[in-house]
């Protein structure tokens, strides 16, 4: 049996928790998790900035933090913070952690290489819409391939203590271990499945142990000390899922069950590069206090294409609020909303959309919200979205003037004006496999 | 009678592209059977009204006593186009809960 934590859900996840992984009992493999598809034309931009730059800056830092306690217990790090840039992360890595080695998976970015790719025929169309990549060619920001788990293996097996890859997918870094240690076959499917839905469930950090929990959330227990999720894995494929003892949060067959149906597409064709896993033939059992395990699970032949992440510039956003109080304070906001559409439209700015939302009546649920007579205060948020950054720049400053010039009670614009963001959309596309070959670099 | 659906289920919901997903599962795995009967595609369809402007599908999981629903042109052009507070759908699953179910004692009774 080994364990795999995972202790980072998302870039900006709670910085805490790989160290208490690491600290609060055995685990064996601390997998951490970088990256959302937007995450990467961050960094693309980051890299254009300043070429040192260009991964999960988190990342290094934590690991001269824990890289005694990572020596002493034998713990060993796999991560995909490499981002577009993960020969520099490495190299930061071993100027905070010199006694540690690293190994790094290069070969997921294609971004030097989009214009060759097209000339051989790899149209990437878009998978919603079936447009050709031709159309935004210009406006690429990163483009990255989605790797399994088999390129983290060879890095496993060089020894190194520290993996550092870039466009890998999330089930990948959990499911890697798995491989190495027990000696898992590129074709056994079953196998490869389980970890594959092994690492689904602890993807997103603690959101399988209590975080973000509808099932009961009043009862679970210590939020501020949750614990993050544990693996431990068997090798024919059944595997439980844990967390420390001691730790705040907790592992049901509820809280696993909403994180199976986490961004979950047709439950019989989880794809990925390594296989195709069936969610429908999960079995869970209760296997003690904060004890799941997971057995039964079918898997299928990998596909084909590989799946490309692709990220361009789509002009700009902003948005803007205000609050207006008791009585009457949803007609006062919508004469607000009304007030600065005019005034848009007088100033003959162009955008592509202007959304009105009402917080505290009905801006998340919409048409489903409860009815409410009379809130005491809401909140108008407005937004819009242009390619015309001049427009988008000027819309940010007529919400201020309401203050003192439109329907009464009007507070809580102590913020100032809005900041002007770039829109960055993403551009699903398939490549077939030979486009893209990994290699391990090692850094002693 | 009448009842919320977050009586006998919970949720989760995610994003994908201008795609949300919600994932719908009972508490007590023999109420599954209620959640096939009564949270159909059609019904969710109606109960989100225009926050959905393509089509719901459906996916059955009774090994989780869950079911699975894709709700397409739900956020408004989705990820960092959308404008919408919720451009991930973070909330999608208690607003299906919200949406009243019909059932009698002997269905709760499993």
């Amino acid at each position: 049996m080994i364990r795999i934590a995972n202790g980072q859900g998302f870039w900006g996840d709670w910085l805490e928790a790989p160290v208490r992984l690491i600290e609060g009992g055995p685990i064996d493999y601390l997998a951490l998790d970088y990256l959302a598809e937007i995450t990467m034309s961050i960094l693309q931009k980051q890299k254009q900035a300043d070429p040192r730059l260009g991964y999960a800056r988190d990342f290094p830092p934590l690991i001269g933090r824990v890289a005694r306690q990572l020596r002493d217990r034998g713990v060993r790090v796999i991560a995909n913070a490499g981002g577009v840039n993960p020969v520099a992360c490495a190299e930061e890595v071993k100027r905070l952690a010199p006694a540690l080695k690293v190994a790094v998976v290069l070969g997921d970015d294609f971004y030097d290489r989009i214009d060759e790719f097209l000339a051989r025929g790899w149209e990437m169309r878009n998978m919603d819409n079936g447009a050709p990549l031709s159309m935004i060619r210009k406006r690429i920001l990163s483009a990255n391939a989605y790797i399994g788990a088999f390129p983290l293996v060879e890095a496993l097996a060089t020894g190194a203590d520290i993996v550092v890859a870039g466009r890998c997918t999330d089930t990948a870094l959990a499911l890697a271990p798995m491989i190495h240690r027990f000696g898992w076959k590129p074709d056994d499917w079953n196998l490869l499945a389980a970890g594959t839905i092994a690492g689904h469930i602890v993807e997103c950090g603690a959101q399988c142990t209590g975080g973000n929990c509808i099932a009961d959330w009043q009862t679970i227990p210590d939020f501020a000390n949750i614990g993050y999720p544990i693996i431990e894995a068997e090798p024919d494929g059944t595997f439980v899922i844990t967390k420390h003892r001691g730790t705040g949060g907790r592992v049901s067959q509820d809280t696993v069950k909403e994180q199976l149906l986490y961004e979950l597409g047709d439950p019989e064709s989880y794809i990925t590069p390594d296989c195709v896993a069936d969610f429908t033939s999960i079995r869970l059992s209760d296997d003690g206090p904060d004890r799941v395990r997971v057995s039964g699970v079918h898997g299928r032949p990998r596909p084909e294409l590989l799946k490309a992440s692709i990220s361009y510039e789509h002009g700009w956003k902003a948005a803007g609020s205000i609050v207006y109080s008791w009585p009457d304070a949803v007609a006062k906001a919508r004469c607000a909303d009304r007030i600065i559409r005019e005034r848009l439209a007088q100033l003959g700015l162009r955008f592509d959309e202007i959304h009105s939302d009402l917080l505290g009546l009905n801006a998340c649920h919409g048409p489903a919200a409860p009815r409410v007579q009379d809130p005491p205060e809401v909140q108008l948020r407005i937004a819009v979205r242009g390619e015309d950054r001049s427009s988008v720049e000027r819309f940010t400053r007529e919400i201020a003037p309401l203050v003192l010039a439109g329907p009464p009670t009007a507070t809580g614009f102590g913020e100032g004006r809005p900041p002007v963001r770039e829109v960055v959309a993403y551009w699903p596309a398939l490549l077939p496999r030979e486009a893209i070959q990994t290699r391990v670099e090692v850094f002693e | 009678m009448k009842i919320p659906l977050s009586r006998i289920a919970h949720a989760r919901s995610g994003d994908k592209g201008d795609t949300a997903n919600v994932g719908v599962i009972a508490y007590d795995q023999r109420h599954y059977p209620i959640l096939v009967r009564e949270v159909t595609p059609e019904r969710v369809k109606r109960h989100l009204g225009d926050y959905v402007k393509g089509k719901v599908v459906r996916y059955e999981l009774p090994n989780l006593g869950a079911l699975n629903f894709l709700l397409y042109e739900a956020l408004g052009g989705g990820g960092t186009i959308s404008l919408r507070i919720d451009a991930q759908g973070k909330t999608y699953g208690a607003a299906l809960l919200g949406m009243e179910i019909d059932v009698d004692e002997r269905d709760l009774a499993g």
